[in-house]
């Protein structure tokens, strides 16, 4: 282990890299919010009852279905990148390029859907 | 810098670590195959003209029937409902889980610090993916 990694949750939440961390911490956020919806969902549809038709309402509600489409395409924009680049590590000379080829690709295709669920959550 | 740009190959994957690396790529390439694969199926099964993109959507991310249930003009849910869709889905359902719980574990390996509650963490990891996959496939299997 040449790589010092036992510092403490503080040290670690407070580190800030420079370009990429953003991604780096984007891609987590993505992640952990798919992973607490996935089980939340597969659970309530297991369970069913009560509980399943409360937490349906949570996840039919539009703020919270922004919140889960950012995490989605997000994460699997900034996945397709990573994979593409640590596939083929001679593309890693580009990767400043790279991310914003990814924004370019995330930022219409997000805007467009929060627009329409934000129109449909308004009441339009 | 050198050393990122060495081929697959040259850098060796003899670590559980590095085999772990490899697996995360490929799940989700296998992930972009299989959510393309259940829009296409979708298509083919007459979405173009009685579904909504929403709809649509839902259903690419997990062939599941009950995802196609709240669209209103699909006249028949049987091929939606069939042993390969179902089987399909549980494909994508544990190749998704595996891929999670990895991420899970590696996010925690950065925040415990000792190397014990590492261990125990990844334990959990294990059960709660085999638990949530039992959980998925038998909500998928009995929709």
């Amino acid at each position: 282990m040449g790589l010092k990694r036992d510092v403490s949750l503080s040290t670690g939440l407070r580190y800030k890299g420079p370009a990429g961390y953003l991604n780096f911490i984007l891609h987590r956020i993505g992640g952990l919010g798919m992973a607490t919806f996935i089980t939340v969902h597969i659970l309530s549809s297991l369970l069913g009852g009560e509980i399943g038709v409360f937490l349906n309402r949570i996840y039919e509600n539009w703020v919270f279905q922004i919140f889960i489409f950012f995490c989605v395409l997000f994460h699997a924009i900034n996945g397709l990148r990573i994979t593409i680049l640590d596939l083929y590590p001679k593309l890693l000379e580009h990767q400043t390029e790279a991310v914003w080829v990814q924004w370019a690709f995330f930022l219409p295709i997000f805007g467009m859907a929060v627009f329409v669920l934000a129109s449909i959550g308004a009441g339009g | 810098m050198a050393q990122r740009k060495l081929s697959l190959k040259q850098r060796g994957l003899m670590n559980f670590e590095a085999q772990m690396w490899l697996f995360t790529r490929l799940s989700a390439l296998a992930m972009y195959a299989l959510i393309l694969f259940a829009l296409i199926g979708a298509l083919v099964m007459g979405a173009r003209n009685q579904m909504s993109l929403a709809d649509v959507m839902r259903w690419a991310f997990m062939p599941n029937v009950t995802h196609v249930q709240s669209a209103p003009d699909v006249p028949d849910l049987a091929p939606w409902s069939s042993i390969f869709w179902k089987v399909t889905a549980i494909a994508l359902l544990a190749v998704a889980t595996a891929h999670g719980v990895h991420g899970l574990v590696v996010i925690a390996d950065d925040y415990i610090a000792s190397a014990g509650g590492r261990k125990v963490a990844r334990l959990l990891s294990i059960i709660f993916m085999l638990g949530m996959i039992a959980a998925g496939a038998i909500v998928i299997w009995t929709s």
